[in-house]
């Protein structure tokens, strides 16, 4: 298998390890842009391709397909943050979120959607983002998805997703495939532990080695620890080196200058920075409103093989209980189903002992499908805060509130409702009192007496969003409707933490999109040039 | 995992045990060469989680015999390096955690669990996660949660749980 960052780094990149420095340095650079991900990935190619001298700083390793063994144990430690276990403040809430190379678009199940009108129209009429309409956006996504290769998934869906698609039709509920971004697929089903054969298109092997052929330099094992804040603008970015590990920082510090800074450290770390380093915040805005997408999970066991650990993870959804609401009405869910790999699944079950042995035996058997709680739309789901915790790492304070139960309950009644028209035999919504359903009647008595509790009812998360949101009013915004920070006149916040809701559909394309149209801007600005095309 | 004010305020023990643990903590702390090395399991801890694995894998690992101690020996193992590959926050909260079921009061106590670790039988520790398990204290949940994750992550994390369950392991590449 060929391996083109290795290449790349054997002939020339500047790739350079934090891990190995041996004394303090300082870099210099035309623009610095924390993180490598979806945000990061896209601007770092539009502004070197530009002609700007950019450095990017990422805090996880750089791992490449070569590495990718498709396995959960070597995969979550290295490639997640926090070894895939981050939670919110009260545990309620585990987030599985990349930190590594590349970012979540490494390790994400390469779902592809653009930003829904109905999000964007909520913005304009909520957050004044009047220029943020699907027309005006379409041109981006356009160029985004030429650029990774969103497209139709033509092999057809695995076994998981095929049983989604039929239970929906046998209830008479709309359904659709989905776009992913993959070139060469193989179907092998292991998005979610980088993929081994450089098909999936994420920055690791698009944006990123072509900003680094066009002369940029990565830093990684960097951690972007402070800015530097002299007035309204920023001097230099502050890091510390990692330890090889990834936990702790090594005595080395690296000192970045530049004339303009893009934040993409994602909808967690982006507030952090700002946060630790004391950013003006006249209206108490940043780290707030942070959204999660709060997911719901019902297993099913079924009579023959499912298989969901074989075959692109996501290929099949439905919006119907987005579609079926009020945005701003009760809580809507968008339903998917995830991978099925034994870690990832055995943490995710409830209980322990003989009763979960019995469930993990029939893992070959077993549906899931996930129900993506759209958050942010109405008064009574605000979203977390993220905050600074011990040494300034951040903790996202993300309380589930009874709006949020609410939807909770219902995910749980469609999900367990399209398993059984499935032909589901059993059927668990995973909460710590739910020993499994043998009807649909028995399900609906069973779900309908849960406790809705933090911890008995396991919630997950896989998209962190907002907390340095835009609006039109500064007073309702961290940012502007370009991405560009209120009161600090050389910053460009530029990933997830821009969005003032969730989206209510998986979000990378979102990142990539306004990532795009504001990376192009700035380059303009810079250099005052027209921004190249992406490529 | 819960932190040491937050035992404070579910008010679930006194003062004197948890400072005495806080104390059992600190030292062993101290006894490490600087805090920027990877979390080692402690005699201690390696002794509670060997405790917790059988309880949480019952059924699941080799019924007996040497079979069973190498799962059961790896399996803690997994859960220390998993542990190291936490954020130091989490690191120190469940290094808090171990500490005080560690400590003969706290364990009796919080745990509800007579017996030391080494003498506990599955049973009895299953006893011990169920109560947890179904706390009205979150807190006592959120351990339980971040138990059952670290011991079921360790043990199906590796090709000998998978053979007892159907999965082929990933695809071989060329």
């Amino acid at each position: 298998m060929k391996d083109p960052f290795l290449e790349g780094i054997n002939a020339g990149w500047q790739a350079i390890d934090a891990s190995k420095l041996v004394a303090d340095r300082e870099l210099e650079a035309d623009v610095a842009i924390v993180g490598s991900g979806a945000g990061g990935g896209i601007a770092a190619e539009i502004l070197t391709k530009a002609g700007l001298k950019v450095v990017i700083v990422e805090e996880g390793p750089l791992k490449t397909s070569t590495d990718f063994k498709m396995r959960e144990a070597d995969a979550y430690p290295q490639l997640y943050q926090e070894s895939a276990a981050r939670k919110t403040k009260d545990k309620a809430v585990n987030i599985l979120q990349g930190r590594c190379v590349g970012g979540s678009t490494t390790v994400n199940w390469t779902s592809s959607f653009r930003t829904p009108p109905t999000t964007l129209a909520h913005w304009q009429r909520e957050f004044g983002l009047k220029d943020l309409t699907a027309e005006a956006m379409s041109p981006w996504f356009d160029a985004v998805e030429r650029r990774l290769n969103i497209r139709y998934w033509d092999i057809g869906p695995n076994e998981n997703n095929k049983l989604l698609r039929e239970a929906a039709w046998e209830l008479g509920v709309p359904v659709a495939p989905m776009r992913r971004n993959v070139k060469g697929c193989w179907n092998l089903g292991y998005c979610g532990m980088g993929c081994p054969t450089n098909a999936k298109q994420s920055m690791l092997v698009t944006t990123i080695p072509a900003a680094l052929s066009a002369g940029a330099t990565l830093v990684y094992r960097l951690r972007a620890e402070r800015l530097v804040v002299r007035g309204d603008r920023i001097e230099a970015l502050e890091c510390a080196a990692m330890q090889k590990a990834g936990i702790h920082a090594l005595p080395y510090r690296v000192r970045i200058r530049a004339k303009h800074f893009i934040l993409a450290a994602g909808a967690i770390g982006t507030p952090a920075l700002l946060l630790r380093s004391g950013a003006p915040d006249p209206h108490r805005l940043l780290g707030r409103r942070t959204f999660l997408h709060p997911t719901t999970v019902a297993a099913a066991v079924m009579d023959r093989e499912v298989k969901g650990y074989s075959g692109a993870p996501q290929t099949i959804y439905s919006d119907h209980y987005l579609d079926s609401v009020a945005v701003d009405g009760p809580i809507g869910f968008k339903l998917e189903v995830p991978p099925m790999h034994p870690v990832l699944f055995s943490t995710t079950l409830q209980g322990y002992g003989e009763a979960h042995r019995k469930l993990m035996a029939e893992f070959a058997n077993t549906h899931a499908m996930l129900s993506l709680l759209r958050d942010g739309f109405h008064a009574e789901s605000p979203g977390g805060t993220v905050q600074l915790g011990d040494n300034g790492a951040p903790v996202l304070d993300y309380p589930i509130t009874d709006f949020i139960w609410d939807g909770v309950r219902r995910s749980w009644l469609a999900m367990a409702e399209l398993q059984f028209a499935a032909g589901a035999k059993r059927v668990f919504v995973v909460h710590e009192q739910c020993e499994g359903y043998a009807s649909l009647a028995e399900a609906k008595a069973g779900i309908g007496k849960l406790p809705l509790k933090n911890q008995l009812a396991r919630v997950v998360s896989a998209h962190v969003m907002g907390g340095c949101g835009m609006a039109a009013d500064e007073k309702g915004g961290v940012t502007d409707v370009w991405g560009r920070h209120r009161q600090l006149g050389n910053v460009t916040v530029c990933d997830g933490s821009l969005f003032p809701t969730s989206i209510g559909a998986n979000p990378q394309l979102s990142v990539y999109g306004l990532a795009a149209r504001n990376a192009s801007r700035l380059a303009g600005e810079l250099t005052k040039q027209p921004a190249p095309a992406l490529a | 995992m819960p932190t040491r004010r937050q035992f404070i305020k579910a008010g679930l023990i006194g003062g004197a045990a948890l400072t005495a643990a806080g104390l059992f903590y600190s030292r062993s702390l101290k006894e490490a060469p600087g805090n920027a090395v990877p979390h080692r399991l402690t005699l201690q801890e390696r002794s509670i989680i060997g405790a917790i694995v059988p309880a949480v894998l019952a059924g699941a690992l080799p019924a007996a015999g040497e079979a069973r101690s190498r799962a059961i020996a790896q399996t803690v193992d997994g859960v220390g390096v998993a542990i190291a590959g936490l954020s130091a926050a989490a690191q120190k909260e469940l290094g808090e955690l171990f500490a005080l079921l560690g400590f003969a009061p706290a364990r009796v106590l919080l745990a509800g669990l007579r017996p030391s670790w080494e003498e506990a039988t599955p049973q009895e520790v299953a006893a011990f996660l169920e109560g947890w398990r179904f706390s009205r204290f979150a807190l006592l949940r959120s351990a339980y949660a971040g138990l059952h994750d670290l011991v079921l992550g360790a043990w199906y994390g590796t090709p000998e749980a998978w053979e007892r369950i159907g999965y082929p392991g990933p695809p071989e590449m060329l």
